[in-house]
Parts: structure tokens; sequence; C-alpha cells
């Protein structure tokens, strides 16, 4: 995912950089209880500059981005932005209609667009005064294919932006910012959702955006980005800035290590020869709408990392949901070791040894109200271990959650804490312990290290491996491309409800990946996998 | 500046201080209010008080109005517990009333032994009854049960007086709509002689003991509150949401049917469409002040029927209307709710230290 080398801004300015600051924050600080957030964060960004924000998650990234578009209002600290005349002014705390004005323009990872108007009636939203009935639109018609052009946003304007991929509605999204003339723009992690090709129309236009003498802060977690794209790189970490630099001469495992604060060893998959088939599919059709595979077929065997790989949104959802035994096939038959029967509800699929780790592990992991031992008892109450005559154990139940916050490393007050109160990465601990504890025969994984920072996606890839070792067959659905080249022995690919695949990991790279989600056809055909 | 800092965790002490404080905040707001109109507060809260527990017979007579309300609040615990929000208390109830007159007014004879848990049972049937289509309709059709619960209890106040001026108008009642009174043998026990104190009361407090072992020490009370806070969750762990709604839905429903049954098995012995003063409706606030917690239900069940009985006794000597109980018990509904917002929000007044 490296860049292409065309870099129409000088990178790596350093001092007496002669373009004028667009934006400058003074000592930023934010506490939200116990927590500070972001601790006198100072940051300059100039015209024509790329900024990639670095941070883990929690390190205060969305905090800072959300005062300086006036969500939030800093406890201490100014805002200034540049007035058009060489000057900069303080902006008003907590008005995002002030930012808007003062040419702030913000994409979110989760788009606010209304699916049912089209791209041109997205982007003038809001811009018009609402008695006019039929207003003058062939002037902001040309304004807005003006820029497309210019910066790479070739977008279909004329169609309801529900129907419209997601890599179009980001550039539907930016539209809308660059039209409010906006001259800082915000991009919040925006390539979680793209395909890698898609991401590196992504890149191209937000170098076209700096050529343009505009300021681009970009968010990332992910350093193969920052290299991309970036200029100057600001690394937070724990609500403090703790590096800012040019990216000139910083190397990826700086940049790695200033993120985290130490080294962090990743996991390496060994060889293992996959035993009997455990999870097999044949000629699968289920789901509904986006979430629908068509004629799906694949075996998994034990001891075998199976990787699916795809654009969110392909099927995904279908395949985990028939592994996870919430789903049953329309056509075709989906059997654990021989038996269909096993998957025919979720109840069952845990029962035939399933363990399951959800695509969203706040929506379908857990119950936040409930504490720790009874989170990791919800999927067997009735086991002995649990419960006696209808009647819980409570002393048993506790003592089985001590063990896997001792097992799992879980940072958590006790057994007896809301498990709301923990945090993403422990929460995604808790689940992995309930998926694990009973030495599952199937393990699905969805989306397994998703929003979870970088020590404890290692530590989540670490006992994936070591049940890979134990025998366990997993399904590991990602859209982090690089985590499912490491982990998985055979990858397959997900587009629009078909599997390619699968492929020996080996013969596959980030580009080939890219290729196969955006539904092409490999170059040259891969071998089959065994 | 006032500003709300969210908190990581409620303190315990706020679990008992948020419905007293919220309480006591509704009788200093209606106060406030009785002192617009020339009334001293002073005087008026004493008489209040007096009323209430200033005596045996005002003990007694608020323990009896209590009886009602710690099963209807034990009602809307369960169901809330569950996010089943039955606010049609009220209308099962009724039914639960009308069963026993049904089950005890002569159709059956027996002894007492059989024929007083009978009447009880008719009446847990008919609220469980009563309940099942908005159950129903939310787990098939993802009706909203606040709206078809609350309708259901206007459907089956008409249903009550068109029975009391038809079918089960008792004949020798002198053309009063009310229904022939239960057999000597199907009425609950006095609890106190010459009072009207009755056994019901005792049903209650059992009830909810047994409710509160349900709900912390069972494997089905741990369900209902899985699938109350996060029915997804539930449902991906593998647990029978659609049935535990159903179950906690008839549950409350029983528990309200039954508050009627003890009703009139209890007090009059026969039915009049005016058997409740929305002891269905004040269930909701008893639940909601007690956190909903069956245990806790009785003490609150206590504190809103003192309200009551005492508003009765100032309302009467002060000539107010006796909907004043109403507007407290109301108003300490709305404080609960903001009291909620504390329960999860730390108020802190200036600048916060950076």
């Amino acid at each position: 995912m490296t860049g292409t080398e065309v870099e129409p801004a000088p990178r790596g300015a350093g001092r007496g950089d002669a373009r004028p600051p667009l934006l400058r924050l003074e000592g930023i600080t934010k506490r939200f209880g116990e927590l500070l957030a972001n601790d006198a964060i100072d940051l300059e960004l100039r015209a024509g500059e790329v900024l990639a924000l670095l941070g883990e998650n929690g390190a205060g990234k969305t905090t800072l981005t959300s005062i300086l578009f006036g969500h939030y209002a800093a406890d201490a600290g100014t805002v200034r932005v540049a007035d058009g005349r060489g000057g900069l002014v303080a902006l008003p705390p907590g008005r995002p209609e002030a930012a808007l004005a003062a040419g702030i323009g913000m994409v979110h990872q989760h788009f606010t667009l209304a699916h049912n108007l089209t791209g041109f009636e997205n982007i003038v939203l809001g811009t018009e005064p609402w008695w006019r009935p039929r207003p003058a639109r062939a002037g902001a018609r040309a304004r807005i294919e003006d820029l497309a052009r210019r910066m790479g946003l070739e977008v279909e304007l004329d169609r309801p932006v529900g129907t419209l991929g997601v890599g179009a509605r980001q550039r539907i999204e930016i539209l809308k910012a660059l039209y409010r003339e906006a001259r800082v723009l915000v991009l919040d992690e925006p390539t979680a959702v793209l395909t890698p090709q898609e991401a590196e129309g992504l890149f191209a236009t937000i170098r076209a955006l700096a050529a343009d003498g505009r300021g681009v802060i970009f968010i990332t977690h992910k350093l193969a980005e920052v290299e991309a794209v970036a200029e100057r790189v600001v690394v937070l970490r724990q609500g403090r800035k703790v590096a800012d630099r040019p990216l000139v001469g910083t190397s990826r495992e700086e940049l790695a290590r200033l993120m985290v604060g130490r080294e962090v060893v990743e996991p390496v998959r060994r060889p293992r020869a996959p035993g009997a088939v455990v999870l097999a599919l044949e000629a699968v059709t289920a789901g509904s709408g986006r979430d629908r595979i068509e004629a799906v077929s694949f075996a998994l065997r034990e001891g075998e990392i199976l990787g699916i790989a795809g654009v969110s949104g392909n099927g995904q959802a279908a395949l985990a949901a028939l592994a996870a035994g919430l789903l049953r096939p329309e056509r075709g038959r989906v059997a654990l070791a021989g038996s269909a029967a096993a998957l025919e509800s979720p109840r069952a699929a845990v029962r035939a040894g399933v363990g399951r780790i959800p695509e969203d592990r706040e929506r379908d992991g857990v119950v936040g109200e409930l504490d720790l031992s009874e989170n990791l008892a919800l999927e067997r109450l009735d086991a002995p271990e649990v419960s006696r005559f209808g009647l819980l154990r409570r002393r048993a139940m506790r003592e089985r959650a001590r063990r896997a916050i001792e097992a799992f490393a879980i940072r958590a007050p006790g057994p007896d804490a809301p498990v709301r109160l923990l945090s993403g990465g422990n929460m995604q601990k808790v689940v992995l312990a309930r998926a694990l504890e009973a030495a599952p025969r199937l393990l699905l994984a969805d989306q397994p290290t998703r929003g979870l920072d970088v020590a404890a996606t290692a530590f989540v890839h670490e006992r994936l491996l070591a049940a890979r070792e134990r025998g366990t067959a997993i399904l590991l659905i990602s859209e982090d491309l690089d985590e499912l080249l490491a982990l998985s022995d055979r990858i397959a690919v997900l587009h629009r409800g078909r599997l390619a695949g699968p492929f020996p990991s080996e013969q596959l790279d980030v580009p080939t990946l890219g290729l196969l989600m955006a539904g092409h056809e490999p170059e040259e055909p891969l071998g089959a996998a065994a | 500046m006032i500003r709300l800092e969210p908190r990581t965790a409620p303190p315990a002490w706020l679990a008992l201080a948020a419905p007293i404080g919220a309480l006591a905040a509704a009788l200093a707001l209606s106060t406030a209010i009785l002192a617009a109109i020339g009334i001293a507060p002073g005087p008026a809260l004493r008489l209040l008080l007096e009323g209430a527990a200033g005596s045996p017979f005002a003990l007694a007579e608020t323990a009896t109005r209590a009886t009602p309300l710690v099963l209807t609040g034990l009602a809307a615990a369960i169901a809330f517990r569950a996010r089943f929000w039955n606010i049609g208390a009220e209308g099962q109830l009724y039914l639960g009333a009308m069963a026993a007159v049904a089950v005890g007014a002569g159709a059956l004879e027996g002894p007492a032994w059989l024929l007083v848990p009978l009447v009880l049972l008719a009446g847990a049937l008919a609220g469980a009854v009563g309940v099942l289509l908005p159950a129903l309709g939310k787990v098939k059709a993802g009706a909203d049960e606040v709206v078809t619960t609350l309708l259901l209890n206007f459907v089956i106040a008409l249903f009550v007086q068109m029975m009391l001026e038809g079918p089960m108008k008792d004949p020798m009642g002198l053309g009063w709509p009310q229904s022939p009174p239960l057999l000597d043998e199907a009425m609950l026990p006095r609890l106190v002689e010459r009072q009207r104190l009755h056994a019901g009361l005792l049903l209650g407090l059992g009830l909810a003991i047994l409710l509160q072992l349900v709900v912390s020490r069972t494997v089905f009370g741990l369900g209902v509150r899985a699938v109350g806070h996060n029915p997804r969750a539930a449902a991906y762990a593998g647990l029978p949401v659609a049935r535990t709604t159903l179950l906690v839905a008839m549950l409350s429903g029983a528990l309200a049917g039954l508050a009627g049954a003890a009703e009139v098995a209890g007090l009059k012995g026969y039915l009049t469409a005016d058997l409740s003063p929305g002891y269905g409706y004040a269930g909701i606030v008893v639940a909601m002040l007690a956190g909903l917690s069956p245990l806790a239900v009785v003490p609150a069940a206590f504190l809103v029927a003192a309200v009551f009985v005492g508003a009765d006794t100032m309302g009467r000597t002060l000539g107010i209307s006796s909907y004043f109980a109403d507007l407290v018990v109301a108003l300490a509904l709305l404080f609960v709710l903001v009291g909620g917002l504390f329960a999860r929000y730390r108020l802190r007044l200036g600048r916060a230290a950076a």
C-alpha cells in the first residue's frame, strides 16, 4: 500500500516553512471524569500540508478533532483558524457552525448522508435557503463538477446515496465539505471501509487537495497509510502529544514504538498439517439483501485458519451468522463435523463446540449491564458448573471469572464489575475467553481485532494461533488484510456474496487481495487450495 | 458553571438516597403549591404524617393501601427488568378482580382452604391472559407494548362496566352497578380485629421475597436481565428471548391480576367499577422508586400508600382535593427519572481543574 510516487507538495518541510498557518491548536485539554482525554495538546497545520494524526484507540484523536469541530468544548486551550487576511482568530468553543463557517470540514468514520437523497442533493443540503422552492442549481452543479474533476472525486451525482458503494459515499462526503469551502479537511480513519485500490484513489485526492493549498488532517492507526500520504506526523498516546515531526527520517518501527509506548512482538504462524474437515459448506445460498451469500462452498479443517477477505457488506454477515447458528441456508448444506443439526441454533452451535466471536462485541457479544461472571456464563447457563436445578452457583461463577481474568489478562475491577465499564480491548478478551474456554472444535472469529490497540491485537492473534495449534478450526473474517495474511493458512475472498478461493495465503499479497475484493479475477491463475 | 460528567459507576448510597430524595423533593414542591394558595406547609405536612402513621388505625390503613401497591409494584418491576413496558397493570387488576368474582361468588362451593387459593389463582390467571395479546404482539410482530397494554386498560374498563351493568350485576344490589358478593369462605382473613387490613399483605410480602430470589439467584432471573438489557447479545448467546419475554409479561400480568383478586377478596367482597384508584399506574411509580428491585418494592409501596392515606386526612381537614396525593406521586416519578441522571452523571460546579 506504499503510495505512487507523485508528490505535488514538498514533503517534510522543516523549520522556516514559509507556508501560512491554517490552523493552530494551543494547549487543548479535555477531561472526562477521571480520564484525561487530551492533555495540553499543541498542533499546527499549514496550507498545503498533510498531517497524519497517529494514535491507538483511546489515545485522544477523536476527542481532539471533536474539539476542533466544536462538538466538545475544551476545558482549556484555544482553537485558532486563519481568517483569510493572514491572521489567526480564536474559534468560540463548542460551536460546530462556527467551525464550519471558518472552513473546517470533517469526514466522519460513519458517514452523515441522507440515503434517500441523491449525491447532489446531499452536497447542497443545508446551504440553500429553505423557502426557495426550486433553487437555481446550475451554478452549484458546475462548481461541484469542477471540484470533482480537479480533486479526483468522480462520482454519480444523481443516484440516491443509498444505492452507492462506500467509496462513492466517502467521495460525496468530501465533496460536501469542499463545497462548503473547507480549507482544513479532517478525515477520521477514512480507509477503514475501502478496498486497497479505493484507498489509493483517496490518497491521490488528498495530494490534490494539498496541492490546492488546503490542509488535511488524516487520522489513522495504520502506519503504512501514514507513510503513503503524510508529510508530517503527530503521535498521540494516552491523551498526550508524544511526537510531532516530519515523516522523512522516521522509520515505521519508530512510529510503532511511539504510538504504543513499548515494543510489541507479533506472534508467528508455524506450519501445521490440517486434520479432518470440521466445517463444510456445499453450494450454500443464504441471507438477504447485502448480507447474502450465493453458492458458497469450502471445507475448513482441524488446526487450520481460513481467512475471509472482502469489503464489508459483501456477505460476511451471512457467513458469520451461518457459522454462529443464527441463520439457516436457503439452499445447499452446512455441516459441522458432518452434522447439519449442530448449527441449527446458537444454543445447538455452542453445545456442539462452536466458539463465537461476533463482529460487534457491544451489540452481540456482551450484555454491558451484567457483570463479568454473568457474561462469561451466558452461553452455558444450564451447565453444571454454572447452575443446579435452575439456581445459579454464584461462587462457582465468580471462580470461573477469576480464572478467565487471570488467563486472559483482563483488566477489570473484579468478577462483579459490569462489563460496560471495561475498555474495548478488555471487553473483547471477555468474549474471547468465553469463546475459547471449552476448547472449541470450530471458532468463528468475526473482526476479532476491530478497534483494538496494537497490544490487544497481538494478544488476540496469539490466542487464535494457540487455539489453532490445539486443533481448533478457525474461520477468520477480517477487513485487515495484514491480519489475514499473517494468520491464515488459506484465504478466500467474498465479493457480492460470491466466494473466490480459498487460496493458500503464501500465494497472495495485498494488491492481489485488493483486486479480488473488487471482483476482478486474479491475473495469473492461483493454485487451487487443497 | 454547572457541568455534568459521566460516572464510571454509581455509588451504592445513591440507590437508597435517590428514591428518598425524589419523594422528599416531590413533597417539597407539592407543599410549595399549597403555600401558594395560602396553606401553611408545616401544619399541612404534619396532618399528612399523622394521617398516614399517627395512630394504629392510620398505620393499618396505610398497610391496607400498600397491599395492592406491593403487588402492582412487583408486576411493574419484573416486567421493566426485561424491558417489557407493561403499562396495563390497571386493566389486568380489574380482570383479576372479575375472575375472583366469577369463581368466588357462588360458582364454586367449598371450604376456605380450597376456595381462597382458587379465587387468587383465578385472578392471577386472568391477569396473565390479559397481557397475552400485547406480549404476543411484541414477540411476533414487534408491536409496541406501551401502546397496546395502555390502550387495553380502557377496553377492559369499559368491559368491566358492561359486565357490572349486565351479566355480572348483583340482582340484590338495589340497581347499583356492582357484582354479587363473594362467599364468606372465599374471603381473605383479616389480620387485625375490626381493621380493614387483610392477608393480601402477607401474600405480597411473600411474593416480594420469592421474586427477589428468582431475580438474583436463578438462571431465569439472569436471563430476564440479559434479555432486558441486550436482547441481541442474549439471542447470540443462545437464550430463548421470545419465550423469556412472554413468560415475564405473563408473570407481570398475573401479579397485577392477583392485586385485583386480593382487593375484592380482602376488602369489600364485591366488585365495583371504582375498585382501584389507579393502583396499576401507581405500581409503576412504586417499581421505579424501588429501582426495580422486588424486595425494595415493599418499602416503596408503603411510602406511596402513606402519601395516599395521609393526603386523604389532610384533604378532609384542610378542604383540599384528594388529587393532591396524585400530584405528589406523579412528581415523585418525575424526580426518580431525574435522579436516574445523577446515577449516571456527576454534577460539578465551577471550572474543572485542568
